[in-house]
């Protein structure tokens, strides 16, 4: 843990929706620069901990610090100003499909900061060259990519503002292994070039270990075990054991997760 | 009392409702009057709502123009009271059901299209996209459909009442055998400005009414395919009884005494 404010710093977060409860006191801290990778099952609530923290979803209870900066209760044009540091690459890429793949990652270029619509294009290109895609795919609607192919559209768009913090959820999911390694390498390279700290959550086992500096795993809307990437093997906690070794015996039923 | 229970959880469900509606049209409107504005995105709505709904519009004007006609004659012919029917025609068309029959045709093709596009929005996390862009989906998606529906509701209705007249015209004079510059002399004695303006107020309303539910429904739909054809299916029925009820009322206001 590096010394200094962290960049991201979470204390006993609760989110429940109606009788469910997802997230039941999540402490975290992110420092600078940092790669964190949240993992855990499908329904334990990686996503509402990424949505709590970008303030897409208002925690119940506990407190968001970005850069020593409590977030929680903001109003909305602090809250604007805070998003701006934010990039995220969604789950299904969550591109605009009214609009062609150059406009969808110049957007928050020409739309929050004003950017004219030319130059935005010339950084669009640029960004879309860093994810490997040519100038001819700009034109495309996000419609007629592959999954793959939404993916860096995706990613472009996340880079395209130069965050200081990136989202990534589930980037691997519905690739291919070869596709799902391309994009992990994506990911560090665009994380590194920007100097960004990055927080991902997934349930893809060789993503998590690729991307991440440090793993977290979040089981019953807490997080049970945090440590480097390395010690993940010798964490000696069975619920970790269970999941990054994908048994279906274990003390997480399957039920439940 | 068990039975006092139910109807006052129905009765709550209702006010929060209500409650979360307001709240929803009042940001909306806010932000209509607010910078930044969105020309192009207003500009497109305008031509989606005005233009291509034109031909249906048309239609439903010219062919109630025509039916009014036969209908009044039917009726009329009993008392020797033909001369009526051109006063019948245009009021009717001008004050009811010009302005009812275009907001209901295009609560049906608008309403329907802006609830599918932005439930589509929502759930495959576009929605969210904007946010994380820096671009708060009211000003992007919302308002640019308030201002085009307000707007563009009283040119359809403009058009649709000189073609519904029009409709009562070519009965009259080609079925019924009226002296085509009579009926119109007739047509123009009994208009009055109030008549039409009436009218014009009143399809402003719904054109507002058919955005916001429309936006409300799109923007709070949940659950994928299903969600999205729920979220369709209220924004026509609340748009349609909203349309019906607030021309009770506005009829009021503008001829009760």
């Amino acid at each position: 843990m590096t010394i200094g404010t962290p960049k991201i710093a979470l204390r006993n977060l609760h989110k429940r929706f109606g009788e469910k409860r997802v997230l039941t006191g999540v402490d975290m801290d992110v420092a600078a620069g940092e790669s964190i990778v949240v993992i855990g099952g499908s329904g334990s609530g990686k996503s509402v901990l990424i949505k709590n923290i970008m303030g897409l979803l208002q925690p119940d209870e506990g407190s968001i610090r970005i850069d020593g900066e409590e977030v929680v209760g903001m109003g909305t044009s602090e809250r604007e100003r805070v998003m701006r540091k934010f990039g995220m690459l969604f789950q299904g890429a969550g591109l605009f499909d009214s609009l062609p793949v150059w406009e969808n990652v110049a957007f928050g270029l020409i739309q929050a900061q004003g950017m004219a619509r030319d130059e935005a294009k010339t950084i669009a290109h640029e960004k879309m060259a860093q994810v490997g895609l040519g100038e001819e795919i700009g034109v495309l609607s996000p419609a007629e990519l592959s999954g793959g192919m939404k993916k860096r559209v995706g990613l472009a768009r996340a880079i395209a503002m130069e965050p200081e913090i990136i989202f990534f959820d589930e980037p691997t999911t519905g690739l291919d292994p070869i596709m799902g390694d391309i994009i992990n390498e994506l990911i560090i390279d665009c994380v590194k070039e920007l100097g960004a700290t990055a927080l991902t959550i997934t349930h893809d086992m060789a993503s998590a270990r690729k991307i991440g500096d440090r793993i977290a795993m979040l089981f019953g809307g807490k997080i049970i075990w945090d440590g480097p990437v390395a010690e993940i093997e010798r964490a000696n906690n069975p619920y970790v054991e269970q999941f990054i070794n994908g048994l279906a015996e274990g003390p997480i039923e399957a039920a439940t997760a | 009392m068990p039975i006092l229970a139910p109807i006052g959880r129905v009765f709550l469900a209702f006010l929060e409702a209500t409650g979360r509606l307001g709240r929803f049209a009042i940001t909306g409107v806010s932000h209509c009057a607010r910078p930044p504005f969105f020309p192009r995105l207003i500009g497109h709505q305008m031509v989606e709502i005005g233009y291509y709904s034109l031909p249906v519009v048309g239609l439903t004007a010219i062919f109630t123009g025509m039916v009014l006609a036969l209908q009044s004659y039917t009726g009329f012919a009993r008392f020797n009271a033909e001369s009526a029917i051109a006063a019948v025609v245009v009021l009717s068309i001008t004050r009811e059901l010009g302005p009812v029959l275009a907001g209901l045709m295009v609560a049906g093709r608008i309403g329907a299209a802006m609830a599918a596009e932005i439930g589509t929005m929502r759930v495959t996390e576009q929605i969210d996209a904007l946010t994380t862009l820096s671009t708060n989906p009211f000003k992007y998606l919302v308002a640019p459909r308030l201002i085009a529906g307000t707007l563009m509701l009283p040119c359809l209705v403009v058009v649709a009442d000189i073609i519904g007249v029009f409709g009562g015209y070519l009965i009259s004079v080609y079925k019924l055998g009226f002296n085509p510059n009579t009926y119109l002399k007739l047509t123009w004695d009994f208009l009055e400005p109030l008549d039409v303006i009436s009218g014009l107020v009143k399809a402003s309303v719904f054109g507002f009414l058919v955005a916001l539910m429309g936006c409300y429904h799109g923007y709070h739909s949940k659950g994928g395919a299903q969600g999205v054809g729920l979220a369709t299916t209220n924004a026509v029925v609340s748009a349609s009884i909203l349309i019906l009820a607030f021309n009770y009322i506005i009829t009021t206001l503008f001829f009760g005494t």
